[in-house]
């Protein structure tokens, strides 16, 4: 397994949200958690990246137990994260936000900004423009793409689709299959279930903090069970 | 003539003093400025650490005359400037290290910082009169004048002179200098760059491997040798006495909200606006329009809008009005 998170329990403060659960993917995966709200989607991303501690449980990455390191040694390893808000320096402009995505970095900065711009083509002709004052779609893309600068091989991306019409949000699926055709795998949390399990290899559905289900997305999207109680029919 | 006459006497009573005391509020504004954007505090003590500054450039000026070290027509204390930036420096970073840090780390609000400030703000005020006294001294050792307004009268013919003091033409350059070096850092180094996104956006910017540390040592590196410069250069264009920095804090903050808290370029501008608005308001126009209209029709009175006692109040005056009409200040900054 690329990346195992197995048996974890978080949540904030002393109330544990998920319980028990198990997340993993291989190289070259899309896996998707899905599952109702306040099902600890997002709780169990965060504690995979470290952002929240581990009450039980540990995480490997690439078969390393990384659970005690902080988010920003994760980075080091070749894990990104973009959040769900304030996933971008909104003060900044474009090509500023995608510097500081590879600040980390030494040396080869230019070209992977290069790269960034060829698989976001609209940043490379709003690079001088400030964050603040691009759309839903175009901040989004952008913050794909300062997540993209420390040249990760696994990207998280805790609901990518969050507040961007339904046409933006198909655009960004696309880009996510881009992103993960260049070698990255990526693991997401995602509200629209339906249309990121079609995308994905792997789904986890979650409920109440625990796994419910566990499959391939075809799976999934074909499981009457899942269908009736978490798609909508 | 009486039109050339009265535009030297604003040239010379307004312009210039308001220019190189704009560039003093700017200065100050401009580091209070970035403790508030990064380090999420309103730093009250920053008119001490002006004072402080100013204080260890007077102890080494002290020091270079003893030796002999002169470097007329310009004052003694501007050699002394590398040396006391970088010691102030070291005062804020002490202060901070004893002070500050303990608040940030437990994540304290920032009014709790505010009121610490506050603490150090008395802390060291104490501190600089223990250690040069309370009184009112005359730094400026060099050619009191670039211009003088004998040599303006004769040159031009006029009935009034314009002035030119050499405090006054250092302030403008250094201030230039400073400024200029501070945006360049700010817009162009990465390691400047990753201040404005630490500020931005924290938690992403510890995402992104910025180290939180080396931000806020930066930080006070600069505001630690803006507020010596415009300390410094406060003093040697009035005089130096403790106790007119701890009144100094108020345009200065005044400044920095008037231009748009947490916004550079707002507390430059800021600066200018309260320093020309605190001499335009108690300036007395008399003698000004009595070069402009017929005599019979001048008034009586001084035609003074405040009397100079009053100078401080214009600043909070500005700051109501401004924080009336546009609450975020001229230049988009952040409500408070």
């Amino acid at each position: 397994m690329f990346l195992n998170a197995s048996k974890i329990s978080c949540g904030y403060d002393k109330t544990k949200i998920v319980e028990n659960c198990n997340i993993f993917l291989k190289k070259g995966q899309i896996a998707s958690i899905v599952g109702p709200n306040g099902a600890g989607k997002s709780t169990a991303m965060k504690a995979i990246f470290g952002l929240l501690p581990l009450y039980e449980g540990n995480v490997f990455f690439n078969n390393e137990n990384i659970s005690k390191l902080k988010p920003q040694e994760r980075v080091l390893k070749g894990m990104s994260f973009v959040p769900q808000t304030n996933n971008i320096f909104q003060s900044m402009t474009v090509e500023e936000n995608l510097e500081m995505g590879g600040f980390i970095r030494k040396n080869g900065i230019k070209e992977t900004i290069n790269q960034v711009y060829d698989l976001f083509p609209i940043l490379k002709d709003k690079k001088k423009q400030i964050a603040e004052n691009l759309s839903g779609g175009q901040r989004q893309q952008l913050a794909f793409g300062r997540a993209l600068m420390t040249k990760p091989n696994f990207l998280m991306l805790d609901e990518p689709s969050a507040g961007v019409s339904p046409i933006v949000m198909e655009d960004l699926f696309k880009k996510i299959i881009d992103i993960s055709r260049q070698g990255v795998s990526i693991l997401m949390v995602e509200q629209n279930a339906k249309q990121a399990l079609k995308i994905s290899d792997i789904g986890f559905v979650l409920n109440q903090g625990k796994n419910k289900f566990t499959d391939s997305g075809k799976n999934l999207l074909s499981n009457s069970e899942v269908r009736e109680s978490f798609l909508g029919g | 003539m009486d039109f050339w006459n009265a535009i030297t006497l604003i040239t010379n009573y307004i312009l210039i003093p308001g220019l190189s005391y704009g560039c003093q509020l700017a200065l100050g504004a401009l580091g209070v400025t970035l403790i508030y954007t990064v380090l999420r505090f309103s730093n009250f003590a920053h008119g001490e650490f002006m004072s402080f500054g100013a204080m260890v450039s007077i102890l080494l000026m002290w020091y270079f005359q003893s030796l002999g070290i002169s470097v007329y027509p310009l004052p003694t204390i501007i050699i002394v400037l590398p040396i006391s930036i970088i010691i102030t420096i070291s005062f804020c970073l002490l202060i901070d290290k004893f002070c500050y840090s303990f608040y940030r780390k437990n994540n304290s609000q920032s009014v709790i910082l505010l009121i610490v400030s506050i603490g150090v703000m008395f802390f060291s005020n104490g501190l600089i009169r223990l250690i040069i006294g309370p009184d009112d001294r005359n730094i400026n050792d060099g050619e009191r004048f670039l211009l003088k307004a004998k040599t303006f009268k004769k040159m031009f013919e006029l009935n009034e002179g314009l002035a030119i003091k050499m405090s006054q033409s250092l302030t403008i350059i250094i201030t230039l200098i400073l400024v200029t070096f501070v945006f360049w850092f700010l817009n162009k180094t990465k390691t400047g760059k990753s201040m404005r996104a630490y500020s931005d956006n924290k938690d992403l910017s510890l995402l992104s491997g910025i180290n939180p540390e080396k931000v806020v040592l930066i930080v006070w590196i600069i505001t630690g040798m803006l507020a010596c410069v415009a300390g410094t250069l406060y003093g040697l264009d009035k005089s130096y006495k403790p106790f007119t920095y701890l009144n100094l804090v108020l345009p200065i903050f005044a400044s920095a909200i008037v231009g748009g808290v947490g916004n550079p370029i707002g507390a430059i501008i800021g600066g200018f606006v309260i320093a020309f608005s605190e001499i335009i308001i108690t300036f007395a126009y008399r003698r000004f329009l009595g070069y402009l209209i017929p005599e019979n029709f001048l008034p009586e009175t001084l035609m003074q809008v405040l009397s100079t006692d009053y100078k401080i109040a214009v600043s909070f005056l500005i700051l109501v009005i401004v924080l009336i009409i546009k609450p975020t200040g001229i230049y988009k900054g952040k409500l408070i």
